[in-house]
């Protein structure tokens, strides 16, 4: 258990500075350092418990699961050992929630389950969270946490990408509003798709953000890499999302954009 | 297993000098010796063709990355110019500048107008430099974007030429939103009520690939290779060894024919005896035929009809487990 998600000791120690805290009181602050202000992941549960509205949430397509489709070596252990370690079925957690009352449409992505990493099951459980926003009517959000594309599943996980991106197409058609949510970390195919295009982008500070590994960037680069190459900070100053929102401004945040941007779907 | 370029070609390339020499000995031979000489020279293109028969019959996947990533088989350019009449390339991206690692332009195929957009690679130290060794960078997809536009607002279809190690990984194209632009790519492709065609005809390289290849019919040359990951980065990934690609590219099937397999291609082309790099006028004029029978077929869609079939056939991509374990 990660030392957000309300560690089973006493004490924990924070995964930035170090400092020992109150693992009662880090719980308390959502994960967020109270010394340096670091935010530490959350699994998927506890991100909607700290963002939706209590008690809101409808867990939907719990039961699709991941398959071994090429017969990639140790695939099948590892989906068990993922299993075994989050609780779920694979990475995404979706279903419907409300915002101050204000139904909506969620996906939530645990990165504990093999990073994150988006294969046919995530992106199944993403696209019917677009289309339920469609079916409903109801704004869309999605958190994500992944290291990118599940290679695991060859080219099945690569037309993943299409395959969400499509989705976000036809909710733009429809005036359903998409709000995407950086989380530590938005990476590669992830970043390359559904994330990046939403109406409004969020990302939790210091998240790691960037479309190659850091490490083929940099061998990449002649150039200095600037110090928050990779980062909400850097995505930030580029323009590529719209705002770097503290977790606890999370939820008052989201709020105040379904309602504004959903105004037309309520009548 | 051969692991580089060379070391697979080499017995061909020996077979081939051997069979060079003999030829120019045979020029100046007299008479006389000129007859067993060319008996020799049929025997050694017998041998040679035997060998190619060979090893092009069963080239496994690391094969293929090989035979994929070859300089002499035909880049997007060499296809367009032969394919297409009165090629026009149009270069802006309106946004910040001109990317050479991805091409596009207006052209007649059969004497239709048509979007055309591909990837390009160079083959010389000085080309591959200015083609960014088919990388592009958010430019190259924001023009993309920008011709896919005019094509669908001058119903013209699209055919794209898909050929690249990657996107460009570099911290200029993160600064402007490499993933971004391949995600609006992809978009925007969702978006055509056109026909579209895409020919994987080299390495399709994961997101720098699919960005242009959201497409009705998705065809790929028979080794050509279509991968979300180089088996180099995924064998550095899996087992911490760039070296073990021959092992990572077995295990991402890689290959057009698991791809068909699959069902997330449409179409395989067949190359020319002994792969495209041997006959590249070969692989052009199979391309031609296959590229005129699915623009045909796809011509007899309205435009809603394509745009659904599009999101359908990826919409369905995707193997899951749903129910009771
Ligand atoms: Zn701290």
């Amino acid at each position: 258990m990660r030392p957000g998600d309300g560690a089973s000791g006493v004490f924990c120690q924070c995964a930035e500075c170090k400092k020992i805290l109150l693992a009662g009181e880090l719980f308390e602050a959502l994960g967020v350092c109270p010394n340096c202000g670091h935010h530490h992941r959350l699994s998927a549960a506890r991100r909607i418990e700290v963002t939706f509205d209590p008690g809101s949430f409808e867990e939907l397509d719990a039961d699709l699961r991941s398959i071994d489709p090429i017969e990639f070596p140790e695939y099948s252990e590892k989906l068990r050992k993922a299993e075994a370690k989050t609780g779920s079925r694979d990475g995404v957690v979706s279903g419907v929630a409300a915002l101050d009352e204000i139904p909506v449409s969620v996906a939530v992505t645990d990165f504990d389950f093999m990073g994150g990493s988006l294969g046919s099951v995530a992106a199944e459980k993403i696209v019917r969270t677009f289309e339920r926003g469609l079916e409903r009517k109801t704004p869309v959000i999605v958190f994500s946490a992944s290291g990118g594309a599940r290679m695991q599943e060859g080219l099945f996980s690569l037309m993943q990408i299409a395959k969400t991106t499509a989705a976000v197409q036809r909710c733009r058609d429809q005036a359903i509003p998409y709000i995407s949510v950086f989380t530590d970390p938005t990476m590669a195919g992830v970043l390359a798709s559904h994330a990046s295009i939403a109406d409004v982008i969020l990302s939790e500070p210091k998240a790691l953000v960037g479309f190659a590994g850091a490490r083929v960037s940099k061998q990449a680069q002649v150039s200095k890499v600037p110090d928050n190459f990779q980062t909400a900070e850097f995505v930030f100053e580029h323009g590529m999302i719209d705002r770097i929102v503290p977790r606890k401004e999370m939820r008052p945040t989201l709020i105040r954009l379904v309602r504004a941007l959903g105004g037309h779907l309520r009548g | 297993m051969a692991k580089t370029w060379k070391e697979w070609e080499k017995p061909l390339l020996e077979l081939d000098e051997a069979l060079g020499k003999l030829r120019e000995l045979a020029r100046v031979a007299t008479p006389d010796r000129r007859a067993e000489l060319e008996r020799r020279i049929a025997e050694s293109e017998q041998r040679r063709n035997r060998y190619i028969d060979v090893m092009y019959s069963r080239l496994g996947p690391w094969e293929k990355v090989l035979v994929a990533r070859a300089e002499k088989r035909p880049y997007s350019l060499d296809y367009i110019n032969a394919l297409f009449t009165e090629f026009i390339e149009l270069d802006g991206d309106r946004r910040y500048g001109a990317d050479h690692a991805i091409v596009g332009g207006v052209a007649f195929f059969d004497e239709r107008p048509v979007m055309v957009v591909g990837h390009q690679k160079g083959r010389n130290i000085q080309e591959r430099q200015y083609r960014n060794f088919g990388m592009a960078k958010p430019e190259g997809y924001r023009k993309a974007m920008r011709l896919f536009d005019m094509a669908n607002r001058f119903r013209m279809p699209v055919v794209t030429f898909v050929d690249t190690p990657a996107a460009d990984p570099g911290v200029e194209s993160e600064s402007r939103g490499i993933s971004e632009a391949i995600a609006a790519a992809m978009q925007r492709m969702f978006e055509l009520k056109v026909p579209v065609v895409s020919v994987v005809h080299g390495e399709g390289g994961s997101g720098g690939a699919i960005g242009i290849a959201v497409a009705n019919r998705v065809l790929m040359l028979e080794h050509a290779i279509y991968s979300v990951i180089p088996p180099e980065g995924c064998a550095a990934i899996l087992w911490r060894d760039p070296d073990r690609g021959p092992q990572a590219a077995a295990a991402l099937r890689l290959t057009a024919q698991s791809a068909l397999e699959y069902g997330l291609i449409d179409d395989i082309i067949l190359e020319p005896h002994g792969g495209a790099h041997r006959d590249p006028p070969g692989a052009i004029r199979a391309v031609g035929e296959a590229l005129a029978r699915h623009l045909a077929e796809l011509g007899a869609f309205d435009g809603e009809a394509l745009q659904a079939d599009r999101y359908a056939k990826f919409r369905a991509m995707g193997r899951f487990g749903e129910g009771a374990a």
